[in-house]
């Protein structure tokens, strides 16, 4: 059982992350703020039935999640059904690199090239599952098993979505790198 | 990268993984997530197969600039009301707490 006079110690050095997550989930900043508050009131006032020694972060995430999830039904008023193209693996790749191994300065210079903005656009444009998905992977790092645990789903939900979400994700930025010219456009011939 | 469902490197020995698997396999890989059985095999392929190494190297690049790119600075003012809603709830909820020792 935790003390929850180590509450603040332990939990306020998560605050950068979380609210980095809170931003992508609401994606603005106002409700990401309160978001953020709400997280920690609710774990503040939890933090009796915390496991010491457990994964705190993830602990924090799993609350900042279902909080998230629970505020967005509410206000929405309407189930998240929404999914995700599907999308072919190697998306980008393909479109950089037709002829593998010739192109190794274009593909770094794709990868250069894209901005915060950007790369925060795509995640945010992303559905709620997906997005949570990929922000918690590739993000934030967790383990398949600590989103399953975190987001309340079999891990091979988990699976799918991270690289559902992912390959949605990549044609998103391959769009950014084709409006600079650097990836060609619509779908690549198989080899 | 053929597209016709079967493995081109190493075809028709079992324990030999294709392009079309590796590409497939290529996130969990990534991931850290497979069996280290499974990993060898993706491991072999890359070692043997430059396409499909480089594509592993541009999708693991890819990878460290999303994480790279999506960072945000929290405002001091979070930090400081998030702190003191804590110190108000501590104060409303819990006034004659006792000292965490047993």
């Amino acid at each position: 059982m935790a003390d929850r006079a180590a509450f603040a110690e332990l939990a306020m050095e998560h605050m950068p992350a979380l609210y980095t997550a809170a931003l992508r989930m609401t994606r603005n900043a106002a409700d990401a703020e309160d978001l953020v508050q709400e997280t920690y009131l609710k774990a503040y006032r939890g933090f009796d039935s915390f496991s010491e020694g457990t994964n705190l972060r993830a602990w924090l995430y799993r609350i900042l999640t279902n909080t998230y999830i629970n505020a967005y039904r509410a206000a929405k008023r309407r189930p998240e059904v929404s999914d995700v193209e599907d999308v072919e693996d190697l998306y980008l790749y393909h479109r950089i690199a037709p002829e593998a191994g010739s192109t190794r300065s274009a593909e770094e210079e794709v990868l250069a090239g894209f901005t915060d903005d950007e790369v925060k656009a795509a995640i945010e444009a992303l559905p709620d599952a997906f997005r949570i998905a990929v922000l918690l992977a590739d993000v934030e790092g967790f383990s398949y098993k600590e989103i399953a645990e975190i987001t309340d789903v079999p891990i091979g939900t988990v699976m799918s979505r991270i690289h559902r979400g992912r390959r949605a994700l990549e044609k998103t930025l391959a769009g950014f790198a084709q409006a600079r010219g650097l990836v060609a456009a619509g779908p690549v011939a198989a080899s | 990268m053929g597209d016709d469902g079967r493995a081109r490197c190493g075809g028709g020995k079992s324990s030999h993984v294709g392009c079309q698997e590796a590409v497939r396999q290529l996130y969990v890989y990534l991931d850290g997530e497979l069996t280290e059985e499974r990993r060898l095999q993706i491991a072999v392929h890359l070692d043997e197969c430059g396409p499909c190494a480089d594509a592993a190297g541009f999708e693991a690049e890819l990878r460290a600039v999303v994480s790279s790119r999506c960072k945000d600075r929290v405002p001091d003012s979070l930090i400081a009301r998030v702190a003191a809603a804590i110190a108000a709830e501590a104060e409303l909820s819990d006034p004659t707490r006792p000292s965490g020792a047993p």
